[in-house]
């Protein structure tokens, strides 16, 4: 009897990519419904039109460059690029803004660098540091959380404010828009307030500010769900946050009243959902165990440094960028040492 | 015998797979009957062909040398049952590639009959001398049964200035479906015991350590039952944690030990010796019984086949007749499989014999080895370099075979490889990563190859300059003597009167020609000048 042959190893692979991003999908559940819950109907939209959008954009662009489509689209690394896209905007941002931070990271910083494997970037921050940069008016429209809100938009009224820029009547944007705690506190500290001033504002719950410090939390869950699925290794979210915490806490040890706390920093703004899911993007992270840590307190000390002495108040986004374009660099220089080799061999220059 | 527990190292990486262990251990062993054919090829083991010593048409005797080997690597290769050789001819052999080698194929009188062709027996083998037993263990044809077939005699022969102080015997069998090691354990303790005893005895070493994985518990307790316990002879048995590939030789080493094998180096670089449960038994059945290694136990398993067990195997039974024994195949049997689903090969045809390093027959289902969805890109999840028990970097190195980099994937340890496969195993996006670093090597050792060609071309060619130069020389160097001689001869010629009253008379003649010449000329100018 004859047979086909093929070489080892024989066993069939025990995972595939498009359950890699679904298991990133699912972690991002609890944090996301914490967000609508305390930011409303809006982000559920934002995260629904960016997934449209996102798999559209990709479709698109596998049809133009010639790509199988179907096997593409399923390994579901579109969705998870809106997505994790979406959770960085406002929640009523206006669909335009969505569609074009969208097409940058699909088409720009993901297609035109060769899909998926091929991007040295973060494709959702590149996209949201375009819209960032290119509609700051937009990108302020926070709405205070659940609890401080006078105003509750029901799902009809945030998809007529995402899609037509329509307000229920008697209402304006600067009536119903607030800053966000790491604004209030830029700001604020700028005007020579010490932290336990800015502190009595209602914005600021136990460690950083109300509803974020819980969407936080979630998100947290979610990251922890995924060191557990084994999606990703504990090197690069404990290195952001302890790079941040650790950066944070240095200043806040000398001056508590000028630098804000570690937990604040570490609960505020993007810096959980940052650390378990933007940084740890295998594409354009590091991919050495050593590298990791390195990579992820690169981004920590940034974000640190981006919020306190740059112009804009969050920085997971400029953080991760950057370390984006450290990473190879950083594996070239924290090879593990081989089985059975004494000195971890380190080569001088010679890079391709 | 109450002993602390022995302190176990790990190493990097490593998988914990579905083991498919049960399917080949519900039954006995079974001693499988005379096939119609043997075919046993020439070269089973790393190393020289042996060259066989019989021809078509002579008959054989069970245990008789068929096929020599002289050289120091190589293996003796002897009759595993009476009968009559039929041919000496290429046959597919069980090779990656599917090629075929010089085989001696043997057809069975079904006498079994031994004739003169047992090797004495060493009765004393606990006393015996290291020289006289690593003798018979080369004498035996005795081979590594692990898989790789390297000559055991070899392997337990200190080089100079080197002591081989522990020895390490592998029972771990860590990749899926393989229970031969199980089989034999659960069966043969006390042989495999008695090996390794004589193992000892010819190496002296300070240490003996047992690796057996701890889910083959009643191979644990059939080896503790002959030995008597945990630990005695100076033999420890030592259970350790299943995971894939804790059976490699290196891997197993650092667990045991804690000592890394260099890389590119060998076990005995730091002292150790490695052997497997069935080549300690082989060397106890070749030094106490005087059996060559002959015949051994190979699992027949996998969806593919109606019956999975183990079956005592002569050496050049055709698989086909092990499957036979496993009563055939089933319909779903769509890959044959020589070794394990990790790391062994698939074969074209079940008409070819196995061979004495071979370990397991797989019949894999389509369930079994289904094929993996579509490659994907690499995503540099990283989930390779974490399972590595090399602990390389199987991404860039997979990059860098790509592109065809190949002094870069050397630089990033490419030989370091131990194609165990659990790369490919976790990669989500179905890369054939091991095809890719065997691509890589192979085409590092052909360009090798090639500048080694070169190389003797050029020395060739020097060499031919060289030659040709110096012929030159020593030509004109006889030339410049022959003159030199001619001068000295004529200088001589002024002693010797006789010589000179000769030289003067031709000299005179000489000059006279020369005067007739010159009147000569004159008249012909004189009568050529009126015409002109």
């Amino acid at each position: 009897m004859h047979f086909r042959t093929q070489t080892s190893p024989h066993m069939t692979p025990a995972h595939n990519v498009g359950q890699v991003m679904r298991r990133v999908l699912y972690a991002l559940v609890p944090g996301t419904l914490a967000m609508a819950w305390y930011f409303g109907w809006g982000v559920l939209i934002n995260v629904a039109l960016a997934v449209v959008l996102a798999v559209g954009l990709e479709a698109l662009m596998l049809v133009l460059r010639r790509r199988p489509v179907i096997p593409t689209l399923s390994d579901y690394s579109a969705v998870v690029t809106g997505w994790l896209f979406a959770l960085a905007l406002p929640p009523l941002t206006p669909w335009w803004v969505t569609l074009v931070g969208v097409g940058f990271a699909i088409v720009v910083a993901k297609h035109l660098y060769g899909g998926l494997g091929y991007n040295p970037f973060n494709p959702a921050m590149v996209g949201y540091v375009v819209v960032l940069l290119s509609f700051p008016r937009e990108m302020t429209l926070w709405l205070p959380p659940m609890p401080l809100s006078e105003v509750s938009f029901g799902p009809m009224q945030a998809l007529a404010a995402i899609f037509l820029g329509q307000l229920p009547p008697g209402l304006t944007w600067d009536a119903i828009t607030t800053a966000t705690p790491l604004d209030l506190m830029k700001t604020e500290l700028g005007r020579n307030l010490t932290i336990t001033e800015i502190r009595d504002n209602p914005l600021f719950g136990d460690f950083s500010g109300k509803g974020w410090e819980w969407i936080g939390n979630w998100f947290l869950l979610g990251g922890i769900a995924l060191l557990f699925m084994r999606v990703i290794t504990w090197h690069i979210p404990v290195a952001v946050l302890g790079g941040l915490a650790v950066t944070a806490g240095l200043f806040w040890i000398v001056d508590p009243d000028a630098y804000a706390s570690p937990a604040f920093h570490v609960f505020s703004g993007a810096a959980i959902l940052g650390a378990f899911f933007i940084a740890t993007d295998p594409v354009s992270a590091s991919t050495t165990p050593m590298g990791r840590i390195l990579y992820g307190l690169g981004i920590g000390v940034l974000i640190y440094v981006i919020r306190t002495w740059g112009n804009y108040p969050d920085a997971v986004a400029f953080a991760v960028l950057l370390m984006n374009m450290a990473a190879p660099t950083i594996d070239h220089y924290t090879r593990p040492r081989v089985f059975g080799q004494k000195p971890p061999r380190r080569e001088n220059g010679g890079t391709p | 015998m109450t002993e602390q527990a022995h302190k176990l190292h790990r190493f990097h990486g490593g998988l914990h797979l579905p083991r498919h262990k049960e399917e080949s251990t519900r039954d006995p062993v079974l001693p499988m009957r005379i096939p119609a054919r043997l075919i046993v090829p020439l070269r089973q083991h790393i190393g020289e062909s042996a060259e066989a010593c019989v021809a078509p048409g002579d008959r054989v005797n069970k245990g008789q040398l068929i096929g020599r080997c002289d050289t120091y690597v190589g293996a003796a290769v002897h009759a595993p049952t009476s009968g009559r050789v039929v041919e000496i001819a290429d046959h597919p052999v069980p090779h990656p590639s599917g090629l075929s080698a010089p085989c001696v194929v043997i057809e069975p009188d079904g006498r079994e009959s031994w004739g003169e062709s047992r090797l004495p027996p060493i009765e004393d083998y606990l006393d015996a001398d290291p020289v006289s037993l690593r003798n018979r263990i080369r004498e035996a044809g005795i081979v590594g049964l692990g898989g790789a077939a390297f000559p055991s005699a070899v392997k337990i022969t200190p080089r100079p200035g080197q002591t081989l102080d522990c020895l390490v015997i592998n029972g771990a069998e860590c990749e899926p479906y393989i229970t031969c090691d199980d089989s034999l354990m659960r069966t043969h303790a006390r042989g495999v015991i008695e090996g390794i005893r004589i193992l000892m005895q010819a190496l002296k070493p300070r240490c003996c350590l047992i690796g057996i994985e701890d889910h083959m518990s009643g191979a644990i307790a059939a080896m503790r039952d002959a030995l008597g316990g945990d630990e005695a002879h100076g033999i420890r048995i030592v259970p350790i944690p299943s995971l894939y590939p804790a059976g490699g030789e290196r891997q197993l080493i650092q667990v045991l030990t804690g000592r890394e094998v260099p890389s590119q180096g060998l076990p005995a670089d730091i002292g150790i010796v490695c052997q497997n449960v069935g080549t300690a038994y082989a060397i106890y059945r070749a030094v106490a019984h005087g059996e060559p290694l002959i015949s051994r136990i190979i699992t027949v398993t996998g969806k593919g086949v109606q019956h999975p067990r183990n079956l005592e195997v002569l050496i050049g039974t055709p698989i086909a007749d092990l499957v036979a024994a496993a009563e055939g195949y089933t319909d779903e049997v769509s890959r044959l499989i020589m070794g394990g689903p990790m790391m062994g090969f698939a074969l074209q045809s079940d008409a070819i014999p196995v061979v004495k390093g071979t370990n397991c027959i797989l019949a894999a289902s389509h369930e079994d080895v289904a094929p993996p969805g579509p490659v994907m890109p690499c995503i540099r999840c990283g989930q390779c370099a974490e399972v590595c028990p090399a602990q390389l970097l199987p991404q860039q190195l997979y990059w860098f075979a790509r592109a065809k980099d190949f002094d870069k994937a050397q630089d990033y340890s490419l030989f370091d490889c131990i194609e165990c496969g659990c790369c490919a195993y976790v990669c989500p996006s179905n890369i054939p990563l091991v095809q890719y670093y065997r691509f890589a090597k192979n085409e590092i050792w052909a360009q090798e190859r090639e500048r080694r060609k070169a190389d003797i071309a050029r020395e060739r060619h020097e060499f031919r300059q060289a030659r040709l130069e110096q012929e030159e020389r020593e030509k004109a160097e006889r030339l410049a003597r022959k003159k030199a001689a001619l001068a000295a001869k004529q200088d001589d010629t002024a002693d010797d009167p006789k010589k000179a009253a000769i030289q003067a008379a031709l000299e005179r003649a000489k000059a006279r020609k020369a005067a007739q010449e010159a009147e000569q000329m004159s008249a012909e100018k004189a009568d050529k000048e009126p015409s002109g």
